[in-house]
């Protein structure tokens, strides 16, 4: 077997493999690392449109007297601080409830949290813009209930336009992030919780300490993913605020900037692909970090 | 007896809180087709009973938009890049698990790593490329860049381990060439794979917002989703006109996840096998 595979044959089988893997492999060269190696060379340059010169590490400096870059920067690490462990404790919390078969209706309950994931984030952001305008149906029924005195500007207040960035990606994604969860639940010995429940282990701490830690490998996983895409975020913020990243640049997150730099604003390549490079940067470290961190948590 | 009522209230809380969840999931949708039916003022203030203005909003959608071109357009784009996404990823899936030697498996984990990479990373220099290819406002420039995706070669070949083996040593004893072994065995048996995989590429092609706002510029040109985006960022929206337009979007997707929940969701979930 082992002469076969060094001689025709095995060389056959070889180029074979290579042959089927080949579109994909130069595909992804052509269109992914191709262009985020010619965006690293470009963050050393500077110049307006095409007419670039190389300006070593003149963007970088620029950075960090850019107060609109460091808005951004701040905006986009409070959405991934904040949003991101909203929505997987909620997450996790309905897949340990949904997962319990005597709850009546779980099937409709599963699909309709689950329901806001077909939708497109533009068709969403266009909905709940509608949704939280200033006399729209959020302010009047909170009004109607008593929970607030008057309209919540959710639109035009840097804080409450924050907040509603916040809640709207928390709906899209939730029902996402709960599959996870459920199915993963499917794989624990349902009887670790019985023996937990005779011993008088209360609900909560059976979540905390049998749930949690068993479910750790997914919860990491979705955490790198709705990490990448929080810090990517771009659609729902370029939607809620006709694409200003606005109040005063209170929503504007770093892609938005990019944009901004790149095709709003007299356009300098250099300086927009330094900025992408500082969201490549995050990704990849928030990302390590949440690894070894569950992993120093194992031992 | 205390117990009995501990019980009752624990129940009344999950029901609460699991309800109320699902009602606000749902509210947006049941908002959106009530307000398909109301005038932009009526929507606006919050209106909640079914209004009668469902025609009027109908006919001024099909005024403003023209909605068969950006209907076209949208399902152009979406069922290309789905196809060939598919057969791409299908490949190099097949491929990477069936011949397997020291350096495909290094490359396999390289280009694993490309799934970390941010598109707004990628967005100037695409768009420089496509500038030069002279793809600017085409449909194909919008399709180009989609159809190598890690993560479905990624998925392709996590399925591709329960691909029985021993279909492909039977068919080698047929005598059978490989790619015939790809084309008349695997795609046949992985059916159900080929399924979930094309739900996730499908929405993601559909829903794709982005790169198409920057390549797409002139109207003929210009899908659902970027429709929707600029009839929504009027100075005075007309949210009925808006709600048609996102009903008109949503329901693809939305029936693509009623006739085919198990694989929708076996797809979503693709990644953790």
């Amino acid at each position: 077997m082992a002469l076969a595979r060094r001689g025709g044959i095995g060389r056959y089988y070889n180029a074979n493999g290579w042959l089927f893997v080949a579109p994909a492999l130069g595909l992804i060269a052509l269109f992914m690392i191709y262009p985020i190696v010619w965006s690293l060379w470009m963050s050393f340059q500077s110049g307006r449109g095409m007419m670039l010169k190389f300006a070593g590490f003149a963007n970088i400096v620029r950075l960090w007297n850019d107060p609109v870059f460091i808005k951004a920067l701040t905006n986009t690490l409070t959405y991934f601080v904040v949003q991101v462990p909203i929505m997987i404790l909620l997450a996790l919390i309905l897949a340990s409830l949904l997962n319990n078969p005597r709850l009546v209706g779980r099937g409709f309950f599963r699909t309709a949290i689950f329901l806001p994931c077909v939708t497109s984030l533009v068709a969403y952001s266009v909905l709940f813009k509608g949704m939280f305008a200033l006399d729209g149906i959020v302010n009047s029924t909170l009004e109607a209930i008593g929970i607030i005195a008057s309209p919540i500007p959710w639109l035009t207040h840097p804080f409450w336009a924050k907040v509603l960035v916040i809640i709207a990606i928390t709906w899209r994604w939730t029902g996402y992030n709960m599959i996870f969860y459920l199915a993963a639940m499917q794989n624990i010995d349902k009887s670790i919780y019985e023996v937990a429940r005779i011993d008088g282990v209360p609900a909560w701490a059976r979540f905390t300490h049998i749930t949690i830690p068993l479910l750790k490998p997914v919860i990491l996983f979705t955490t790198i993913i709705s990490t990448i895409g929080t810090i990517q975020l771009f659609d729902e913020v370029y939607n809620l605020t006709e694409g200003k990243g606005g109040p005063s640049n209170a929503t504007l997150t770093l892609s938005l900037y990019i944009y901004n730099l790149t095709f709003r604003f007299m356009p300098n390549f250099g300086y927009a692909a330094t900025v992408s490079y500082v969201i490549v940067v995050l990704v990849a470290l928030l990302a390590c970090l949440q690894f070894f961190a569950a992993r120093e948590r194992d031992r | 007896m205390n117990n009995g009522s501990a019980r009752i209230a624990t129940a009344i809380v999950t029901y609460g809180f699991v309800g109320l969840m699902a009602f606000l999931s749902i509210f947006p949708f049941i908002w959106m087709l009530l307000g398909a039916t109301n005038s932009s003022i009526d929507i606006i203030k919050g209106k909640m009973l079914p209004g009668s203005a469902l025609a009027t909003n109908i006919s001024a959608f099909f005024t403003q938009v023209n909605a068969p071109l950006v209907f076209w357009n949208s399902a152009k784009i979406a069922i290309l890049a789905t196809a060939l996404t598919l057969a791409v990823s299908s490949l190099a899936g097949y491929g990477f698990e069936m011949f397997r030697s020291r350096h495909r498996d290094r490359i396999y984990s390289a280009m694993l790593l490309t799934m970390m990479i941010p598109f707004a990373a990628l967005m100037i220099p695409l768009f420089i490329m496509m500038g030069k290819a002279g793809l600017i406002n085409t449909h194909l420039a919008v399709v180009l860049p989609s159809i190598g995706s890690a993560f479905i070669v990624f998925y392709f070949r996590q399925c591709t381990k329960a691909f029985p083996s021993e279909l492909r040593d039977a068919a080698k004893v047929d005598g059978l060439k490989e790619w015939q072994i790809f084309l008349y065995i695997y795609v046949p048996v992985m059916r159900s794979t080929y399924a979930a995989a094309f739900i996730i590429v499908f929405m993601t092609a559909w829903n794709n917002y982005l790169w198409p706002l920057i390549v797409l510029q002139s109207n003929e040109q210009k899908t659902i989703t970027l429709v929707i985006s600029s009839l929504a960022s009027a100075y005075y929206p007309d949210y009925g006109v808006v709600m048609v337009g996102t009903i008109l979007a949503t329901l693809p997707t939305l029936a693509v996840f009623f006739f085919m929940q198990r694989q929708f969701v076996q797809g979503m979930l693709g990644s953790v096998k």
